[in-house]
């Protein structure tokens, strides 16, 4: 427990330091004053009740609302799982410079927490990456770097290879396709989180494969619980997708880090039925979320409808506000 | 090479769509409009075009199309006219973390 330094001498009244002492308890109280990257995971589980209204009473819809995260992502977790991994191990010496390719929220969740912990970060991603989110890297102070549009992430990857094995003792590249600090903050957070907060009651989780950190940690800590766990991992359609943050693997580079005897059900989403369901999310239920989010909550209501009863969890990616300039929201 | 009359542009396709061009970076094809170089596209790689179009015929939403640098979308979007030698780009969004 940090006490703020301008807080008042121990033997004051308890009334007056309502954070540290309230209750006499000395866990630290959950709304207490800490630091930014303490306030990552521990989010809301949310009931989808409308958008489930017609699923029987025995059968739940619900989210992780991982957007609530400071970075406004899911990603704020593995970020800091791999940042803080590698400054205990001295792979992450203070004076290199964090790199890594990624489209934008483990990006933005390495420059936020690189300013918070005054660390040096530097980013490949493609070109056509958002436009809100290249502004808000570089409002982290990030330094980036651009690639071919054509090429996608697997291009940013290579790029950020090459310029790691030509000057490897200048960077840390913690390789969020490869780290197993990745689905390790899912293991050790997201996961017993969900178990938790369904009281132990998730038969089905569903979401969408990116790095595939999030499948593979939180699925490997529930079938740990509940080896009668139901996983579905979601893929787009088609190679040629619109839902960022989401991986065609049979196109793309698979993630070293990707588990496939994990996965009890694939499911695909095609682009089309994902925007439609984040219109639906943000009109319907209040939550303004991005695609991918969209996706994993279309495929988590058909998993839904299929059952007679059971307790479906899926995962709310990142905030909408990432994608304001897009020009779906009307349609 | 096509074998018509009609001028000659250069089609790029990014990476997760090479496996229906034969591993090819970029095909060249004739067109005078973006519709109908793409057409010409989907006819000679006829798997390729749920990736491109609905059931309807139309360009999906999310398919980013650019002739040289600029987004068709704020030009005429598939009426957008090309020239002799254009490089027309489809650009996928960004997947993966």
């Amino acid at each position: 427990m940090q006490s703020p330094s301008a807080s008042p001498s121990p033997t004051s009244p308890s009334t007056a330091r309502p954070v540290a002492s309230l209750n006499g308890s000395s866990a630290p109280r959950s709304d207490a004053p800490a630091r930014l990257i303490d306030r990552i995971g521990q989010t809301p589980l949310l009931r989808l009740d409308g958008i489930g209204a017609d699923l029987p009473e025995p059968v739940t819809l619900c989210a992780k609302a991982e957007y609530l995260n400071p970075g406004g992502s899911v990603k704020d977790r593995p970020a800091r799982r791999m940042i803080l991994d590698g400054l205990r191990s001295g792979a992450f010496g203070r004076e290199q410079t964090l790199i890594d390719a990624t489209s934008g929220n483990t990006g933005i969740a390495y420059a936020m927490i690189g300013a918070a912990l005054d660390l040096d970060v530097t980013l490949a991603l493609p070109e056509n990456a958002s436009e809100e989110r290249k502004q808000t890297l570089r409002a982290y102070g990030a330094d980036l770097i651009l690639t071919d549009p054509t090429g996608g992430t697997d291009e940013a990857q290579r790029k950020v290879k090459a310029l790691v094995d030509a000057n490897p003792d200048r960077y840390f590249y913690p390789d969020q396709y490869n780290n197993d600090a990745n689905w390790q903050a899912h293991y050790d957070g997201t996961g017993p989180e969900i178990w938790e907060q369904t009281g132990g009651e998730v038969t089905h989780f569903v979401t969408g494969l990116g790095t595939t950190g999030t499948f593979t940690g939180v699925v490997r800590r529930l079938k740990e619980q509940d080896a009668s766990l139901t996983a579905v991992a979601l893929q787009p359609d088609t190679p040629l997708h619109g839902l960022e943050g989401l991986k065609h693997l049979d196109t793309a580079i698979v993630p070293g880090i990707y588990d496939a005897d994990l996965v009890d059900e694939h499911r695909s989403c095609t682009t089309e039925a994902a925007l439609e369901m984040t219109r639906h999310l943000s009109r319907t239920e209040g939550l303004l979320v991005g695609p991918s989010a969209g996706a994993n909550v279309a495929a988590a209501l058909q998993v839904a409808r299929s059952l007679d009863a059971g307790t479906v969890v899926t995962i709310l990616c990142d905030t909408g506000t990432r994608y304001l300039s897009e020009d779906w929201w009307e349609a | 090479m096509p074998d018509t009359q009609t001028q000659t542009v250069t089609l790029r396709i990014p990476t997760p769509l090479r496996s229906y061009t034969e591993e090819q970076p970029a095909v060249e094809v004739a067109g005078t409009t973006v519709a109908e170089a793409l057409e010409a596209l989907v006819d000679r790689y006829p798997d390729l075009r749920e990736n491109l179009y609905t059931d309807d015929g139309d360009l999906r939403q999310f398919v980013n199309i650019y002739v040289d640098d600029e987004d068709i979308r704020y030009q005429d979007g598939p009426q957008t006219a090309l020239d002799e030698g254009d490089e027309v780009s489809i650009v996928p969004s960004i997947a993966g973390g």
